[in-house]
């Protein structure tokens, strides 16, 4: 028996440039940024201070059957509820819902909350002994007692959103949130995808959910300098595979996707928006500072993911253009990222790598982190619906050393079949996807 | 050779709703379990938890990092200071390495060791070994559990105390301009949950599919579940799979504190008494740390190579309870998700509930969660509930969160390779136990064990369960 096909039946997301699938493509078209000074919190004096954030005008209960359940709701968790709503509904499960809920099952590559940070600072500070250079325990207890609220606190758990999730959908099947940085949400619907071609579940609700503009979010990737520090206008500071890029700029939100079992959405006359056909994931196995050099890991995922959907990257089609006619770069505008993957594709697809066009939309939205690798799926899909091709911003002086096809600064009209989406995470865990249109045969 | 697993299928357990589990089927490359290795409160490795779990030693102790008697339990299931020098671990030219390892890295790399070294596995970290491994590079993946890593107390807060105002709070503004350079560029990377593969898996060179699950105390089953999907499509041979983590640092006793898992006990309690699994008079758990990674291998490369091979992991299911609060502080009170979790692992390892020999059931102390595991048990085992051995282990580990299910798979493993039950302690009155389980004290037996199903559930309303069976 052949495994069973896995199609994705609905998405929806939650970015800086809004909240709809239609219209966020639309300004992803327009090549808009989502970039403007930070809102969150006072980070004026931060060697970054622009970002971007999901727009005030979301609001995450409006998305909700009964927001009372989701009253003590963090960040995280807001952006998946949104996402997901849309996602749900795109499917037609608002109208029908599945029969069997525990044949529905959740992978997140949701993030970890945000600190509440004046207070959690403000508590070890009161808690500090100056002659012993150590927190005192019994007045830190004290202080955080009176100052740290208990839904804040749990609701800082990385599952907190699977919990969300499964109380609004009314979903009982197997349940998983990875964390794996900034390849969390490719590997999430890597392995949902593989859950249902195992039979482990009919429907899958997969994506990522995460924010890291807070203070210490801000001051981790500072410190380790992965920001880019841009003097002057924020929407021209992500500048991936540029001479000049200097760094990522954050950005929050949520992607997610209904993955189902290809028979399971006919039988209820689901439309497949695309198909699924290849994951693959590795790891580095390097260091955990830099991304190997040659670009092992990434190539290895790649791979994977290539040979499981049976595609030859060497192979040209009917056309005359290689089988993969878009790649959604992980593309973060850090000097090792763009060099080595660009490396890495030229490794895979060798001769044909000019040729195919590779964007990186962390131009326009900034870096969704754990959830980056969902809305970057989602744009496949949305390429290969639209024939068209998202640009990379700000593209405006070329790294002489990276010469693939970056599609840059101008969406481009391009019949588009299939895709690949890569993410690579610190740590050296990299993850590809390849989804490709829905044919019926 | 007769395959044992065929032959079972043929007797497939009625079950009560075979729409749902006619799609869970075996894997066809089965997987085996070659090596174990744990860090809890009573040490590095196995030796120390089994010695422990065989005489009814608790592994509950006063805190020794800080003074926790401003909460409402002092007690945390804590190796002693000198349990674990990390540089004894990591070879040689990683020893630079342990420098950017948080406390949960350090006992995640630390198992590690043992498991490789228990599964008689050649890595890289064998730098005498020449680069002769028993793996390729390729075929090693590493699944890995972790919860959200607490910040080391001390090094942030004196970063911070440079940045405050005049009444005490955090300056933000000298923070941005200033204070975060006293924090070392690195200190992020000592934080993120996926540290604990990252260098477990360059340690010993896994280059295959890496992941991080974060679901709390349901973690180290469900990488234990991916990592045997893994081989099972044969995307690694083998992969070092399990969980850890240490709540015993000041956010982390304030969240059970918060989520309702810590006990209520004073400085002149016995701190072996505190934790009291399945027992009416439990209060609750306390924080632990520590954890196991696990040798999973594909059946027939661990042959290939020579493996003592004596467990397989037969079954594996998982599931997501309905959570009233919605955070799932309180527990799903008719255990519906637990059971469906077990029944999915029972089947696909073609086990009928009958033949169950023991069960490692989370079993944290916390009065609604050791009912609604209960009303798991009774659901899927019946009447048999109160007969079948359980094995209770937060006496030792505390709530090791993401770590647990590590353990109590390694404690299952080990149950089968001694054919030994461990002593259970703390569990009050034969008769008495928590939903009818069989959950009174009693010392460690020798006992025929040949398939033993290991459980948890987590805060967040995740649950997990596996099937492991004797192979002789």
């Amino acid at each position: 028996m052949s495994e069973p096909r896995v199609v994705v039946t609905g998405m929806g997301w939650v970015t800086s440039l809004g909240h709809t699938v239609d219209g966020v493509w639309k300004r992803l078209m327009n090549s808009e940024s989502g970039m403007a000074p930070i809102t969150h919190f006072k980070a004026a004096t931060f060697p970054t201070s622009f970002a971007a954030e999901v727009k005030p005008d979301f609001d995450y209960r409006t998305f909700l059957n009964d927001p009372k359940v989701h009253a003590t709701t963090a960040l995280n968790a807001q952006f998946a509820l949104g996402a997901a709503r849309q996602a749900w509904n795109q499917a037609g499960f608002h109208t029908h819902p599945p029969k069997d809920p525990r044949r529905v099952g959740l992978y997140l590559g949701a993030g970890e909350g945000v600190l509440d940070f004046d207070n959690y600072a403000g508590a070890l500070i009161s808690a500090w002994d100056a002659t012993t250079q150590k927190v005192d325990g019994v007045r830190w207890a004290k202080a955080a007692l009176a100052r740290l609220d208990a839904f804040k606190e749990i609701e800082q758990e990385p599952n907190m959103s699977l919990a969300h999730l499964a109380r609004e959908f009314g979903i009982r099947g197997p349940a998983s949130n990875c964390l794996t940085a900034c390849a969390a949400s490719t590997q999430a619907i890597g392995e949902a995808f593989s859950m249902i071609r195992r039979g482990d579940a009919d429907i899958m609700m997969s994506g990522g959910t995460h924010t890291m503009i807070h203070p210490l979010g801000v001051t981790g990737f500072n410190r380790l300098t992965a920001l880019s520090t841009f003097k002057g206008d924020p929407t021209l500071a992500s500048r991936p595979f540029c001479m000049s890029r200097d760094g990522f700029v954050m950005g929050e939100g949520s992607g997610m996707v209904i993955l189902e079992k290809l028979e399971h959405a006919l039988a209820r006359g689901a439309t497949p928006l695309a198909e699924v056909i290849g994951y693959g994931s590795s790891a580095d196995a390097f260091r955990i500072t830099d991304i190997q050099p040659e670009g092992r890991g990434a190539a290895a995922a790649i791979n994977a993911a290539l040979q499981q959907a049976h595609i030859d990257p060497a192979a040209v089609g009917p056309d005359g253009r290689p089988l993969i006619h878009y790649i959604s770069a992980h593309g973060t505008g850090t000097k090792e990222n763009d060099s080595i993957e660009t490396r890495a594709v030229k490794v895979v697809f060798g001769e044909r790598a000019k040729h195919i066009p590779m964007s990186s939309i962390k131009s326009m939205m900034g870096h969704l982190i754990a959830a980056a690798g969902a809305v970057e799926f989602m744009t496949c899909i949305l390429a290969i619906q639209h024939g068209m091709l998202p640009p990379t911003r700000n593209h405006h002086d070329p790294d002489p050393a990276l010469d693939l096809d970056y599609v840059p600064n101008v969406a481009r009209k391009c019949a588009v079949d299939t895709c690949i989406s890569n993410s690579f995470g610190f740590g050296g865990q990299n993850d590809t996807l390849v989804v490709t249109r829905y044919k019926t045969s | 050779m007769m395959d044992v697993r065929q032959n079972e299928l043929k007797h497939q357990p009625s079950l009560r709703n075979s729409v749902t589990m006619r799609h869970f089927m075996p894997q066809k490359r089965r997987v085996v379990i070659t090596g174990i290795g744990t860090t809890s409160a009573v040490g590095v490795g196995m030796k120390s938890l089994w010695n422990a779990l065989i005489s009814g030693q608790s592994g509950a102790k006063l805190c020794h990092t800080f003074d926790l008697s401003g909460f409402s339990c002092p007690f945390v299931a804590q190796l002693a200071a000198d349990q674990l020098d990390i540089k004894q671990f990591v070879p040689k030219s990683y020893r630079k390495a342990t420098k950017v390892m948080a406390r949960d890295i350090e006992l995640a790399v630390a198992a590690a060791h043992e498991a490789v070294n228990d599964a008689g596995l050649i890595t890289k970290s064998h730098e005498a070994a020449d680069g002769k491994v028993s793996m390729p590079a390729t075929q090693m993946g590493c699944q890995i559990g972790a919860g959200s890593i607490a910040a080391e107390e001390n090094e942030l807060t004196v970063a911070f105390a440079s940045s405050q105002t005049a009444d005490g709070e955090i300056d933000l503004g000298a923070w941005g301009s200033s204070g975060m350079q006293n924090i070392t560029p690195l200190w992020m990377l000592k934080y993120l949950p996926n540290m604990l593969a990252s260098h477990v898996s360059i340690i010993h060179d896994c280059q295959g599919p890496s992941n991080t699950i974060t679901c709390g105390e349901a973690s180290a089953l469900l990488s234990i579940g991916e990592s045997m999907r893994v081989i099972g499509r044969a995307a690694a041979d083998c992969c070092l799979s399990g969980g850890v983590e240490s709540k015993v640092n000041l956010m982390g006793v304030l969240r059970q504190l918060y989520s309702k898992r810590l006990a209520t006990a004073s400085l002149s309690d016995d701190p072996s008494s505190i934790i009291r699994p399945f027992n009416p008079s439990a209060t609750g758990g306390m924080a632990g740390e520590g954890g196991a990674i696990l040798v999973l291998e594909e059946l027939e490369s661990a042959r290939a190579r020579g493996a003592k091979i004596q467990v397989e992991l037969a079954g594996f299911g998982a599931s997501q309870s309905f959570c009233q609060d919605t955070v799932g502080i309180g527990a799903e009170v008719d255990g519906a998700g637990i059971a469906q979790a077990i029944e999915t692992a029972l089947h696909e390892a073609g086990v009928k509930p009958a033949d169950v020999d023991a069960i490692v059931p989370f079993g944290c102390g916390v009065p609604g969660i050791d009912a609604s595991e209960a009303a798991a048990l009774r659901k899927v085992f019946g009447e048999r509930v109160s007969k079948i051995p359980l094995v209770t282990i937060s006496t030792v580990t505390g709530n090791c969160g993401a770590g647990f299910g590590g353990v109590a798979a390694s404690v299952a493993v080990q149950c089968l390779r001694e054919q030994k039950l461990p002593a259970r302690i703390q569990g009050g009155k034969a008769g008495e136990s928590v939903g009818g389980v069989d959950g009174a004290s009693i010392g460690a037996r020798d006992a025929v064990l040949n398939t033993i199903v290991v459980t948890t559930t987590s805060l967040g309303g995740q649950n997990a369960a596996i099937v492991l069976r004797r192979i002789s």
